[in-house]
């Protein structure tokens, strides 16, 4: 298996990181990247975009159907 | 609607059969990883496309994520015994005859994994008494990892009631529900069941009641009385266009947390916003603190299913209510706990219980069948 690098380095102000590692004091972030990671999966996680449907209007037909033959759906 | 979880819904079935399909090594799989495999191809599981590749399952031992960081929390593995007559790039083909799956398996590698990780990882202990682990150290520790094509299985009992996660979607869209709360049971309901489900109901759309069906133990409600208690309680107390119901088919591992969130995320994929998480959700023995279901959604901000935690409820004589420690002052004396096991005794016993335990119409119910329960 080839080691793949797991962990990158980011710049933040060192301010920001002062208020942060005040902030994180007593919860149950145990550093400043736990932190910061929790941070940007939350933003990015907001700011997924819309996917197409993976089915067709074909597809949604057919679900229909079955859907109406099952009771379901009147 | 949420997304599908990891962005897209997986739906890995072949369109057309391949006459040389039947030529690859045959390799038969259990009944419940032939479920992962129908899980996997009707997108229940996504965006699993296929078993752990060892990227994956190193990643999710050390960081509940797939490689991707998609959060996932219980590794979906294929073991294989004669693991030297197949090599990676190999296609072969995985049979089970209980559910006469047919798929195609591509193997993109093979290897070993050290099973006391993943056991302490996925389960937070490496006691072969635990019933997950115990599952997990009767595979082989070597596994095989690769996409998987369905090509065909067979209708089996219940079916009716088998939705996948493209039809929930459709049905949820229909029906004009935005929001969607999931209900997980593998037990008739009781008056307790109805509180939380009618509690989460208030603030979404729909509610969907999704019953785990599958192999049971010796003295487990049978599935179709299960089925047919929770159509009795929809049919008389709930608003029909409130509430469906479909069922997974899937094994519990009993992995408490872990499977806490791989239950929620299985449900985001069938389209639902919200996941009610009870007491010691698929917990077993004292394995797990009774709350270390909830708290380990804090460790997801990017679950994308909002989870509802519900503590264990009661009936409160002075309240005159249903109610949880939460809402209600009074102490255990003026409390009559909804006990499952209670409940099987007087069932057990051909008794309907109490109204404020169970509803005459569930009761009746499961008392027409002579045997209810598994034997």
């Amino acid at each position: 298996m080839t080691e793949e690098k797991k962990f990158t380095t980011i710049s933040i102000p060192t301010p920001l990181a002062e208020k942060i590692k005040k902030r994180i004091e007593g919860t149950g972030f145990t550093s400043l990247s736990s932190y910061a990671t929790y941070v940007l999966r939350e933003v990015l996680s907001g700011m997924d975009e819309e996917t197409e449907e993976a089915f067709t209007k074909d597809d949604e037909e057919r679900v229909k159907n079955r859907l109406r033959a099952l009771g379901y759906l009147d | 609607m949420p997304q599908p979880h990891g962005g897209k819904l997986i739906t890995r079935k072949m369109e057309n059969k391949a006459d040389d399909l039947f030529e690859y090594p045959k390799i038969e799989v259990s009944t419940n990883l032939s479920e992962d495999i129908l899980n996997i191809a009707n997108g229940v599981f996504s965006p699993l496309e296929g078993f752990a590749v060892y990227n994956d399952l190193e990643n999710i031992v050390a960081d509940k994520r797939l490689s991707n960081d998609t959060p996932w929390t219980i590794p979906i593995l294929l073991d294989y015994q004669k693991i030297n007559e197949i090599k990676e790039g190999d296609t072969v083909l995985l049979t089970n005859d209980e559910t006469g799956i047919k798929a195609i398996l591509e193997i993109e590698d093979i290897y070993d994994f050290d099973q006391k990780k993943i056991a302490q990882a996925v389960f937070r202990t490496m006691d072969e008494k635990h019933p997950g682990v115990s599952l997990l150290y009767n595979m082989n520790n070597r596994y095989i990892g690769g996409k998987i094509t369905l090509v065909e299985n067979k209708e089996r009992e219940f079916d009716q009631y088998n939705l996948t996660p493209m039809e929930t979607r459709t049905l949820f869209k229909e029906k004009g529900w935005n929001e969607v709360v999931a209900f997980q049971t593998r037990n008739p309901p009781h008056i307790g069941h109805e509180y939380v489900q009618k509690a989460a109901l208030t603030i979404v759309d729909g509610l969907f009641i999704n019953p785990i069906i599958g192999k049971k133990k010796v003295g487990d409600f049978r599935d179709d009385v299960i089925l047919e208690s929770y159509e009795a309680l929809m049919k008389n107390y709930y608003p029909k266009e409130r509430v469906t119901m479909s069922i997974l088919r899937t094994s519990m591992k009993y992995g408490g947390p872990s499977e806490a969130i791989h239950h929620a995320i299985m449900r985001k994929n069938f389209g639902c916003t919200h996941f009610i998480v009870g007491r010691d959700h698929a917990g077993v023995g004292d394995y797990y603190g009774p709350y270390d279901a909830h708290e380990i959604f804090k460790e997801f901000p990017d679950l994308g299913i909002t989870p509802i935690f519900f503590r264990s409820f009661s009936r409160c004589k002075k309240c005159n209510s249903v109610v949880s420690d939460k809402v209600c002052p009074h102490g255990p004396e003026d409390q009559i706990n909804f006990s499952g096991k209670k409940i099987r005794e007087l069932l057990n016993q051909g008794q309907i219980p109490p109204e404020d335990m169970m509803r005459k119409e569930v009761a009746e119910t499961i008392l027409k069948y002579k045997h209810p329960f598994v034997e």
